[in-house]
Order: C-alpha cells, then sequence, then structure tokens
C-alpha cells in the first residue's frame, strides 16, 4: 500500500504528515510506504497511491485521482489521523 | 530523535505582528538571523501562503512557516517566534496562531530528522500552549526538546 502526504513545497507540513502517519501506521499494525510530495507532482508520486493526506486547500489542486482523498486539520492529532487513516484503508 | 540546536537569535519570545505575512516575516528574519538563510527565503516562504493558502497552520494555534530548499538556503535551520498577540491566516480550524516555525531545509530529505523531532514535542497536545505561554528562550527550548516535563 501506498499513501502519499501533499503540501505546497513538498518539504515541511507532508514530512510532519509523513512521520506521523508513519507512526499511527505502526500503532494500527499496518504496512505501508509513506511518501512526501508537493503538489506540482502528485500526479505521478500519487498515481500509484490508495490514499492521499493533505490540508482542505490542496483537494481542489489533486484534482482526479483513484486515491482517496483525506483531509487532515490537526497534523499532530494521531488520534485523528489513526481515525481517518483507518476509514481510508479499511 | 533530538530537535538541532536553537541558537538565541532562531528564536523571538513575545513578539508583535500585525498580520500574518509579518508573523511569517519575523519567523523568516530570524532564520536570516541565525544565518541560515538569505531574505529570499522568508519572501518565498510568503509567496507560499499567497499561492496555495493557510495551509502551513497545521495545528490548532501552529504555523509552520517553510519554501522549497534552494540557493536561498544555506545550511538546515529552525526558528521559534511566539507572538504576544494571536494572529489570523484565513485557517479553517485552527486560527488564530500564537506560534510560528519557521523551517528550512537544504534538500528534502535532510530536513525530515528535524521534522521528526518537532513531531515528537509537538505530538504532545499541551506543547503549542506551552511555547506561546513561555517567556524565556530556555523556556522555549525545553519544551521542544522535550525536557519541560510539561
Amino acid at each position: 500500500m501506498k499513501i502519499v502526504t501533499i503540501c505546497g513545497a513538498g518539504i515541511g507540513s507532508s514530512g510532519i504528515l509523513k512521520v506521523n502517519a508513519e507512526r499511527v501506521l505502526q500503532r494500527l499494525g499496518l504496512t505501508a510506504s509513506v511518501v512526501a510530495a508537493d503538489i506540482a507532482s502528485v500526479c505521478t508520486v500519487a498515481a500509484d497511491a490508495q490514499v492521499i493526506l493533505t490540508s482542505a486547500e490542496f483537494v481542489e489542486a489533486i484534482g482526479p485521482t483513484r486515491a482517496d482523498v483525506v483531509v487532515i486539520e490537526n497534523y499532530f492529532d494521531t488520534e485523528e489521523l489513526s481515525r481517518k487513516i483507518e476509514a481510508a484503508i479499511g | 530523535m533530538t530537535l538541532p540546536p536553537l541558537a538565541d537569535r532562531a528564536i523571538v519570545v513575545g513578539a508583535r505582528a500585525a498580520d500574518w505575512r509579518d508573523a511569517v516575516r519575523l519567523a523568516g528574519d530570524a532564520l536570516v538571523d541565525s544565518g541560515c538563510t538569505t531574505a529570499e527565503y522568508t519572501e518565498a516562504m510568503i509567496r507560499m501562503v499567497d499561492d496555495h493558502g493557510p495551509y502551513i497552520v497545521i495545528a490548532p494555534g501552529l504555523a509552520l512557516a517553510h519554501a522549497r530548499p534552494g540557493a536561498d538556503v544555506r545550511c538546515e535551520g529552525l526558528s521559534v517566534v511566539t507572538l504576544a498577540e494571536p494572529v489570523a491566516f484565513g485557517h479553517a480550524h485552527n486560527d488564530p496562531v500564537r506560534v510560528v516555525i519557521g523551517l528550512a531545509g537544504v534538500a528534502p530529505d535532510a530536513h525530515l530528522a528535524s521534522v521528526a523531532a518537532l513531531a515528537n514535542a509537538f505530538n504532545d497536545s499541551s506543547a503549542i500552549a506551552a511555547v506561546a505561554a513561555a517567556t524565556t528562550r530556555d523556556e522555549v527550548r525545553a519544551i521542544l526538546e522535550g525536557r519541560s516535563g510539561a
């Protein structure tokens, strides 16, 4: 399984999201590769992804995709992340 | 995972900002003052929000100002600015902002260790309020380095 985290620069916010998503996946006992990318490369990076984690600001720019686009409000709230990742995968 | 050492010049406590641009500029100035970035990087951080919206407000009260790695980044760095008066960035859930982190990375992967350490510090849900309330640089450092016992 592949999860892509998206932000404007592909560093910083998407990096935080990647680190915290990996922690949550480990806690849930799930295996997935998590890749941080910028919005400009979403088409190529997320072509084979099951889940895209991002902020509300980028949903429109992501455009048509087969992945589940999941909006995260608080990047440090691992409960929110667990709940939403589990819902997207399950 | 530990945070890179935060120099005095990288921490500004109780600053005043007229608006979000001002707040991001303060975080950029602190990166410039610590020798990590040039003024162009500060403008690039502001442009990220102009282009993409207030997505850098990644948790209630906290903005993570950053831009792409490039020639305007001399070394990997972090800055922390706390605001005397909170500032609105226009975020639907996480406004107003009391703490602005400035982040500069020389390469996309090189900054991941600092980001992981930041995540460690802020996964404690009381950390943002504690940083916002800190009155000295040492207090800010202690909270971010996980030494505060908070």
